[in-house]
């Protein structure tokens, strides 16, 4: 599509001519049919989305019905996950996964903020700032499997060492470790939101405060932050979003107990992680359906917080 | 005042300074996990690793040619399957912005980009797998598909959604039926948002090892049917970096090294060529 | 004729979105499905290829052994290493030709599984204990009660009394024990908790035996891969890995008290007389805790599954020959290449058992081979 706007007249009398010329072979009349059958389809396919996504939460009640109906409400706050004895209970995890996301958030948000402001106010033009932008951007590309090789290899003697000095049990794995894996892999999502919130702050506003002294900081203080706040709130909330669900990455340094985290630095297990780790050896029916109704917890958590996160976004950006 | 102004700068600075310093403390990783990958895996790619398949443990000169070509035709079905619907859908979200069924429809895609890559792998498992009787690639590609979706149909109404309004107006002033002021005018406009959301959607599955697991199978001679079991890149790394042998690591990080590189070349090239700020969300 | 494109293109899509709504409404009535399937299956499987998955233990064997296979039949086996218990589930709605499994269905699955199936064994190997202990301490002595008080948390210490009493004269540091476990359900735990099992009442009451348990201590590793990565890189560590593993990994591993009262060391001769016993009929036997004078205490065989009516869904009389056929070759000339790869072969009389039970296996009620 041409920018130019002559070209962009031209381009559409050119489309105009092509259209003529179907309507000399084709009547008018096919013409709304083929219109009406577009809206129908795109209708047809948005509707699509929402028949793929009920299909998805119904196949996983129909898959959890044995353990639904085996153990009842207590799964969810039940603390001990033991296959052997088919009792089965969720607690642990939800905590696990609750925890390393919340860590993961607080640990990338600095980073993300920091990223978000150099790009977005100090920087925003150049090669340095392109080269940053684009390494976050790979950052977000790598494959989660490959993370977790890495961390497994890399970052777990790091964090024993860590541990050592501050005295705790030198495990290295962990779910502070799983949380600084994830912190690494969700940054992009936040920076790359907020950096484009912050371009979005009109200048106007930002050159009134310099007019009147204000320093930088000063600006990006009472300016910018104030202005784009629920843009980055929304950036932490697809951070977090993705922090629940990722699996791979985690599952290989969390450490993989099935009991209660006592401390950041103590071995535990996500929702995902559970369900990456026993469904191939899943051997009896109650086992494999508490592992899909885990899978369908996680969908549920999933949904609330996307269904908190549109509201929100909604109430701040309409205020 | 003077002391004050200097302390005041003296702060900003500091700030600055801060800033800078995290900004780019986040490239130390990357920089590590690349360096790691290369040093593991650069040693064990040659000609014969990219053209021939494995061979069992002990007997040298194996590759994963198997895995190159069944993760590019499983990647290339997903495609397939998902841009058309992709694309579609991310043209009635951006031309219906209100209204009930484009709300439910928006937090559908939120979900399914919610969704973990193992429970999607489960589902397609049910869905195709168990009625149909046996494993394919073609299910793969299904589950693939389904993680492409949300990627390709946010970056498709971001895209349509930046488009002037004043654009779709001239086209139907000029009479203009709605499908083609769709199709010629807006989706043309906004092409290179769109084509940056296929590449890094295709980056994103490129590399996804939970989905395959139970549909894809995996398959250690070359097979380039749709309906039967076939191998991929992640499956195969998957496989090899758990096994005992010394030989089956090394060409799990040679593999992950190509991996790794075509996911980063992927992202590289969609930059080149759209120079846009997007992150695959 | 863009228009034409466009709506092609719009109607395939749609027509894929409904194939996966149909597809997604009917997991119910399976049945039905599998009946319709059953024609296309035929027709699409019936070349050259035979689809197995299960046991991750096997898997290195079983590429060896199909890949010369393949380049004396032509026959193409695909065998994928998805666990044990995928392997029994996924021959359970009948998507494989053969499920691999580090141990014997147990009651639920043969209810679940529902027609006769056939354990046909394959080879055997040992889970072997492997720790990092700093100095010199290769093949430290370990009894029955010391591994199951170790694994419970009871034992926390390296220099403990009871470790010390069985390994006089050895330097045994003093660090905490950090115990190693696999996160993902494996046979080898099956195999490992099974042991643990018979030979501590108090493990059996507390935690029991299975793929997967409640671990009372320690970490959990994802992978031979998780555990051996913990083990190597923290000092006091203890785990265990299938021998093959801790043999390519350098590391140490212990000896083992057998329930003649030797300690034995894991070898494949060790392995082997631990496999040497008298076989039931249907071949389901674990072989830990072995009475045998040298056998090493800690072992199992991995066995291949498939139904013994081989007439179902469909399947040829063709496809079923070919498969009884390259089980055949497996426990004989297959058996070659266990003890370069470490695996325990058959004995003697457990290849009879084998072969019997191979035997048996029928097509429409008539015996196949």
């Amino acid at each position: 599509m041409p920018a130019n706007s002559v070209l962009r007249v031209s381009y559409f009398i050119q489309i105009m001519d092509e259209t003529k010329r179907k309507r000399k072979t084709k009547n008018s009349y096919g013409q709304i049919r083929a219109e009406s059958l577009f809206k129908r389809t795109l209708v047809g396919i948005g509707a699509g989305m929402i028949v793929l996504v009920l299909g998805i939460l119904f196949t996983l009640i129909v898959e959890s019905i044995p353990s639904i109906r085996h153990l009842g409400a207590r799964y969810l706050w039940g603390t001990t996950w033991d296959p052997v004895n088919n009792v089965y209970g969720a607690a642990p995890f939800l905590l696990g996964t609750l925890l390393t996301s919340f860590l993961a958030l607080i640990i990338s948000i600095p980073f993300s903020f920091a990223i978000a402001i150099y790009l977005g106010e100090y920087n925003p033009k150049g090669w340095l700032s392109s080269f940053l932008k684009n390494t976050v951007e790979l950052i977000a590309a790598v494959p989660s499997v490959i993370y977790g090789f890495w961390g497994l290899l890399v970052l777990v003697p790091l964090v024993r060492t860590l541990e050592i000095k501050l005295g705790v049990l030198p495990y290295g794995i962990g779910i502070f470790t799983a949380s600084l894996i994830l912190a690494i892999m969700i940054i992009p999502y936040a920076a790359s939101l907020g950096r484009e919130m912050i371009r979005l702050v009109p200048s106007p506003l930002k050159e009134a405060a310099y007019s009147l002294g204000a320093t930088r900081y000063e600006v990006i203080k009472n300016v910018i932050l104030p202005y784009t706040k629920s843009g980055l709130f929304a950036g932490i909330l697809l951070s977090l979003g993705r922090a629940l669900g990722e699996t791979m990455a985690v599952t290989m340094v969390i450490g993989n107990t099935s009991m209660i985290p006592t401390s950041i630095f103590a071995p535990g297990n996500t929702m995902a992680s559970v369900i990456a780790n026993e469904f191939t050896e899943a051997d009896h029916t109650v086992y494999l359906s508490a592992l899909i109704e885990l899978g369908l917890v996680l969908f549920l958590v999933t949904v609330v917080i996307n269904m908190a996160g549109k509201r929100i976004i909604k109430k701040f950006t309409t205020e | 005042m003077n002391v004050n102004v200097k302390y005041r700068v003296g702060k900003s600075k500091g700030v600055q300074a801060l800033i800078v310093f995290f900004a780019f403390l986040i490239t130390v990783p990357l920089l590590l996990i690349i360096l790691y990958i290369f040093r593991e895996g650069i040693t064990k790619i040659n000609w014969t690793f990219l053209t021939k398949i494995p061979k069992p443990v002990g007997e040298t000169g194996g590759g994963i040619a198997n895995a190159l070509i069944g993760s590019a035709l499983i990647v290339l079905t997903a495609s397939v399957l998902a841009v058309p619907l992709g694309i579609m859908c991310g043209i009635y979200l951006s031309e219906n912005k209100t209204g009930r069924l484009s709300y439910w429809s928006r937090l559908s895609v939120d979900v399914l980009q919610g969704v973990p890559s193992i429970v999607i792998g489960i589902v397609v498992y049910f869905w195709i797998v168990k009625p149909v009787g046996t494993f394919s690639a073609f299910s793969g590609s299904v589950a693939l598909a389904i993680m492409m979706l949300p990627i390709l149909i946010r970056s498709t109404e971001e895209t349509l959604k930046m488009i002037p309004f004043s654009l779709k107006e001239a086209g139907l002033a000029l009479g203009l039926p709605y499908h083609r002021v769709i199709l010629k005018v807006i989706v043309p406009c906004g092409i290179s948002g769109i084509l940056s959301g296929i590449m890094l959607s295709i980056a994103r599955i490129a590399g996804e090892t939970a989905p395959l697991l139970f549909t894809a199978f995996g398959n250690p001679y070359l097979n380039i049917n749709l309906a039967k079991p076939m191998q991929s890149l992640p499956l195969m790394i998957f496989n090899y970096a758990t096994s005992p042998y010394d030989d089956w690591h090394n060409m799990a990080w040679g593999a992950a090294l190509i991996l790794l590189f075509t996911v980063l070349l992927l992202n590289i090239i969609t930059k080149l060529t759209t120079r846009r700020w997007n992150v695959q969300l | 004729m863009g228009i034409l494109i466009k709506t092609f293109k719009q109607s395939f899509a749609a027509a894929a979105l409904a194939l996966v709504a149909i597809a997604g409404c009917n997991t119910n009535d399976t049945k039905t499905q599998d009946k319709a399937a059953a024609g296309d299956s035929a027709t699409t499987r019936d070349d050259k290829t035979i689809l197995g998955a299960g046991s991750t233990f096997i898997y290195p064997l079983f590429s060896k052994m199909f890949s010369d296979y393949n380049a004396k039949t032509g026959i193409q086996v695909n065998y994928q290493s998805i666990g044990s218990g995928g392997g029994i589930l996924q021959l359970t709605n009948k998507t494989v030709d053969f499920g691999a499994s580090d141990g014997p269905l147990n009651e639920e699955q043969t209810a679940k599984i529902g027609a006769p199936v056939l354990h046909i064994t394959q080879a055997s190997g040992a889970v072997v204990l492997t720790y990092n202990l700093p100095g010199n301490n290769n093949n430290i002595n370990l009894t029955p009660d010391v591994i199951a008080d170790i694994f419970l948390g009871k034992i926390k210490i390296w220099n403990d009394a009871r470790i010390a009493s069985i390994n006089k004269g050895v330097a045994i540091p003093a660090l905490p024990i950090l115990v190693a476990h696999r996160s993902d359900g494996s046979g080898t735990t099956a195999i490992f908790t099974n042991y643990l099992s018979k030979v501590s009442a108090d493990w059996k009451t507390k935690v029991g035996s299975g793929g997967a348990v409640n671990w009372p201590a320690g970490l959990g590793g994802k992978g031979n891969e998780g555990v051996s990565g913990l083990v190597k890189q923290t000092p006091g560590a203890i785990g265990y890995v299938e021998l093959i593993y801790a043999l390519q990994n350098k590391m140490d591993y212990a000896k083992i008290r057998n329930k003649k009262g030797n300690f034995i060391l894991p070898s494949i001769a060790s392995v082997t007389a631990a496999g040497n016993v008298t076989l039931p009929e249907d071949s389901k036997i674990f072989l830990t805790d072995t009475d045998a004078p040298d056998g090493y205490p800690i072992s199992g065989f991995t066995w291949v599954i498939i139904y013994k009516e081989q007439n179902y869904k469909g399947r040829s009389l063709e496809q079923a020959t070919r498969l009884l056929k390259l089980l055949w070759w497996n426990i004989h000339e297959g058996q070659a290449f266990a003890t370069p790869l470490n695996y325990a072969p058959l004995s003697d009389e457990a290849l009879k058992v084998a072969e019997k039970i191979l035997k048996s296996a029928t097509y429409d009620g008539k015996a196949i081979l």
